[in-house]
């Protein structure tokens, strides 16, 4: 099988992001590879274990420093790595990432599978997956926490507020999947070697010969979430029945129940 | 404003949101109600009740099942014969789905997770939580239809009228589908945390209880493991007495006291209860941020210093394994349980 994993960096999750003067700031954090993504480049080193014959490739779209996460992805142990890089880019929202994303994948060419993050951190919308398989024209199957190819079909398992639901969908497919598809390995010492040593091929709107999707959504206003005048009162007495008392009354009191 | 909902629902029972998402619509105009599948006569009625004026029902058993590519179709379908200027959602797993691909067959986009929405004449602005709740944005869509997607608990459930009915017109199912559902394994699910008006949350303390003694032929690690379940017993039934649901840190998930689904904050949940009870969770920045929205964040850790305090109303400094029974008993003597 040829595997995409599509992956995206972000400022790291223990980030102090703020607003500051209308565009987001994350101070001197680290940019990462988004968390979620790294379950589908796990994902896909599963289905390449799996099926014999299969190679796994990081696909992203960013700015030249997205290089470091796909350079992690390499390091976990995909094949190969691409970036798109343009500076028509800047101003993209999902769907727009969606036809970018599903242009390379056509470019790329003969894939079977290409699997997304449930979401990002950063505007988290978790919709890039479905919308890309609907511009492909392939199978969405979202938030799966177990995958099993047989020849042409793909059988899963979506975890959904209700429980679990089995779906089976021929090949190409896009899927996107969540946490117990099992833990990200670690980036082993011959993974990092090979991946500071890869050339990371990068293409621009023109390689994938489109132009730049025009944005629908555009952001009018950052804002810092509202600050809470936080008046925390310790509660305190001579046994814990006692403090539980006081704690229960003082809660009854405010009503928020 | 011609306003739609789509009333989310899992074998006939409607998500709560759906309500909220029908409450907001009507503070625009009117609003019709979607409701998609088979056998959906109670989600009809409640629609009507909770303020539908009309339900366009899509009823065939093609769409007994949610899948991807027959609700995208459908609704896309409904949208460009009719025309509305916007369509609600309650943000869930299938909603988030189907939205995003229907809005994109209709060269629009979807808007997801909206804490709030203000509409001037036909200008719709949706404030929505972006970096886990760190910052917030504003957005505006150019193209109609505009698909929003709303927060649960983000906006007021109006009230149910009993026995209020309207028109439910009949729309084309669109049944060509992608993928074959095999069947469900349903998870004994509580109160999930999106919906949940209390939650009381362990944290990597819930294994360090002094006076347990684990079994013995278990390894270290086993050994924590068992004493972590014997802290979420405690931090179980308290949610329990409160008619809410069990929340985690991500340093009790990763540890594997309790599945990811129960995680709050990082690449968890954002969560908005009444009440966010706090056991021995220190407070990483993360899970502050999760915990942003709960209307009062009370916290009991033995580190009078935890950065969970700055963000608490009320604070116990002391140990979980006394003060968390204790409380349930308290308030089960003060609920009258």
């Amino acid at each position: 099988m040829k595997i995409i994993a599509c992956i995206k960096q972000v400022p790291d999750s223990e980030a102090k992001v703020k607003a500051e003067g209308g565009t987001v700031s994350w101070g001197d954090a680290p940019l990462v590879i988004n968390p979620f993504d790294e379950y589908a480049v796990e994902g896909a080193l599963q289905q390449r274990e799996a099926v014999s014959g299969s190679t796994v490739t990081a696909l992203c779209i960013g700015p030249e420093s997205a290089k470091e996460a796909l350079k992690h992805a390499l390091a976990m142990g995909a094949d190969e790595a691409i970036l798109v890089s343009d500076p028509a880019l800047n101003e993209l929202d999902t769907v727009g990432a969606a036809r970018v994303l599903a242009a390379a994948i056509q470019k790329i060419g003969g894939v079977d599978m290409v699997l997304f993050g449930r979401q990002t951190l950063d505007t988290g919308s978790g919709v890039t997956a479905a919308q890309t398989a609907r511009v492909l024209g392939w199978s969405m199957l979202g938030l799966v926490g177990q995958i099993k190819v047989d020849g042409g079909n793909v059988s899963v398992e979506r975890v959904i507020e209700e429980g679990r639901q089995s779906v089976k969908a021929n090949l190409p497919t896009v899927i996107s999947v969540v946490q117990s598809i099992g833990e990200p390995r670690y980036p082993s010492f011959m993974g990092i070697r090979k991946a500071s040593k890869a050339t990371i091929p990068v293409w621009s709107l023109s390689d994938l010969g489109i132009s730049a999707p025009a944005p629908s959504v555009t952001r009018s206003e950052l804002l810092n979430p509202p600050a809470r005048a936080m008046a925390i009162e310790i509660i305190t007495g001579d046994s814990p029945e006692a403090i539980a008392e006081i704690l229960v009354e003082k809660i009854l009191a405010e009503k928020v129940l | 404003m011609k306003t739609f909902v789509y009333i989310d629902h899992f074998k006939g029972g409607a998500q709560p949101a759906a309500w909220e998402a029908l409450g907001l619509a009507k503070s625009f105009g009117s609003a019709i109600a979607l409701v998609f599948g088979s056998n959906v006569d109670d989600v009809i009625k409640n629609a009507f009740e909770y303020g539908a004026d009309e339900v366009l029902l899509a009823d065939d058993s093609a769409l007994t099942d949610y899948r991807a590519e027959t609700y995208a179709s459908t609704l896309t379908a409904l949208a460009s014969s009719l025309s509305p200027n916007l369509i609600l959602f309650p943000t869930t797993t299938r909603t988030r789905e189907f939205a995003a691909m229907s809005a994109l067959d209709l060269n629009s986009n979807v808007i997801t997770d909206a804490t709030a929405v203000e509409v001037n004449g036909s200008s719709v602005v949706v404030t929505r939580p972006i970096y886990e709740a760190k910052l917030f944005e504003k957005v505006t869509c150019s193209s109609t239809p505009q698909f929003i997607t709303i927060r649960g608990r983000a906006f007021p459930k109006p009230e149910q009228q009993a026995g209020r009915s309207g028109t439910i017109t009949k729309v084309e199912a669109k049944t060509d589908s992608l993928s074959t559902v095999e069947g469900y394994s349903v998870a004994e699910v509580g109160v999930s945390l999106n919906d949940a008006g209390v939650i009381v949350s362990g944290g990597r303390g819930v294994s360090n209880n002094p006076s347990l003694q684990a079994p013995a032929g278990l390894d270290d690690k086993q050994a924590e493991i068992w004493k972590a379940h014997q802290g979420f017993t405690l931090i179980g039934d308290l949610a329990s007495t409160l008619g809410g649901a069990v929340g985690a840190s991500r340093a009790a998930v990763d540890a594997g006291y309790i599945p990811y689904s129960n995680q709050v904050g990082q690449t968890g949940k954002v969560v908005a209860p009444d009440l966010y009870i706090a056991c021995g969770i220190s407070g990483a920045i993360q899970h502050l941020a999760g915990i942003r929205s709960a209307k009062m964040v009370v916290a009991i850790n033995k580190d009078a210093d935890a950065p969970i305090f700055k963000q608490a109303r009320f604070g116990v400094v002391g140990d979980l394994f006394v003060i968390v029974p204790a409380l349930n008993e308290a308030f089960k003597r003060k609920l009258g349980k």
